[in-house]
């Protein structure tokens, strides 16, 4: 199966606005943040088609997973 | 002085004018946002402000925040949004408070203002603020910053909007790698402001239950839902 993965701000660093990540495998938007080397606390907003989604959600596919990083400053 | 409010007029009525000056709002926080939010807080005619900070001016505040001087480094925050703020309206009535927001003087400081605006820049302190918020019905508009980054939302009591936006336990984002410009505080403290005079005047549409996140290097305006 296919999953779309968009990055955003510093997150594209080194890894591009948007990817597919392929596998005949069952994974988890966790799964995603570890094969791309992101920590959990470096994110912030975590989306699966546009929605709020845990890091446990299994993903099927077509999904389009986005990723955000925190932004805490004042 | 009768002309004060004059280029308000077409947008902000009269008895919309008045509802301002009888609004009362607590600013927490006078560094990179909160030098704006007050700067137009206090030109916008808001009534009764309250300006909290418990930190003093240093020479690293001197790139971004409004009521950092060459001529106040030292000069508690809060004393000199006060200072400033009379000078922009001395129609407006300042409270100043010379202390860190915490669990403890939370409710103290927040209680009986018609809104809560965050110019914090910690995630725990947020936390604390929207928790209270929530206790004491008071509608809280959030602001942060990283760099070319930037987020804000209206959280109305029950909201809990903070809750999808910080989902780990970390204090700060990435503004503790990038740092902050000039331009960031400036316009999330503008959109914070044009936030909070929707509530007051109940007018227009919220950036509710959403947020709007802002990615200048990229010129990016993303309208993202917080809802599971």
């Amino acid at each position: 199966m296919e999953i779309t993965v968009k990055f955003f701000a510093t997150l594209r660093e080194g890894r591009g606005k948007i990817t597919t990540y392929v596998t005949e495998d069952s994974v988890t938007t966790k799964d995603i943040l570890d094969y791309y080397e992101i920590n959990v606390e470096d994110v912030s907003i975590l989306y699966v088609n546009g929605l709020d989604a845990a890091l446990d959600k299994k993903l099927e596919h077509g999904d389009i997973v986005s990723i955000f990083p925190p932004v805490g400053g004042g | 002085m009768d002309n004060r409010y004059s280029k308000n007029k077409k947008m902000i009525s009269q008895q919309e004018q008045e509802m301002l000056k009888n609004s009362r709002v607590c600013v927490v926080g006078c560094g990179g946002l909160g030098g704006y939010v007050l700067e137009l807080l206090a030109r916008l005619g808001v009534g009764q402000l309250t300006a909290v900070d418990g930190d003093r001016f240093d020479q690293t505040n001197l790139n971004r925040q409004l009521l950092s001087l060459e001529s106040n480094l030292g000069e508690y925050k809060a004393v000199a949004a006060k200072k400033r703020i009379e000078d922009v309206n001395s129609e407006i009535d300042v409270d100043i408070i010379i202390e860190f927001l915490n669990e403890e003087n939370a409710e103290e400081i927040l209680l009986g203002h018609d809104l809560i605006i965050d110019a914090l820049d910690s995630i725990n302190t947020r936390r604390i603020v929207q928790e209270k918020a929530k206790a004491l019905s008071i509608p809280f508009i959030h602001g942060a910053i990283a760099g070319w980054y930037g987020q804000v939302c209206t959280i109305m009591p029950g909201d809990d909007s903070l809750d999808y936006l910080y989902k780990s336990d970390v204090n700060h984002g990435e503004e503790k790698k990038l740092g902050n410009p000039s331009y960031t505080p400036a316009l999330v403290a503008s959109i914070e402001v044009s936030e909070a005079t929707k509530v007051l005047l109940d007018k227009g549409e919220l950036i509710r239950n959403e947020v709007l996140y802002v990615d200048l290097l990229e010129g990016e305006f993303h309208k993202l839902p917080l809802k599971k």
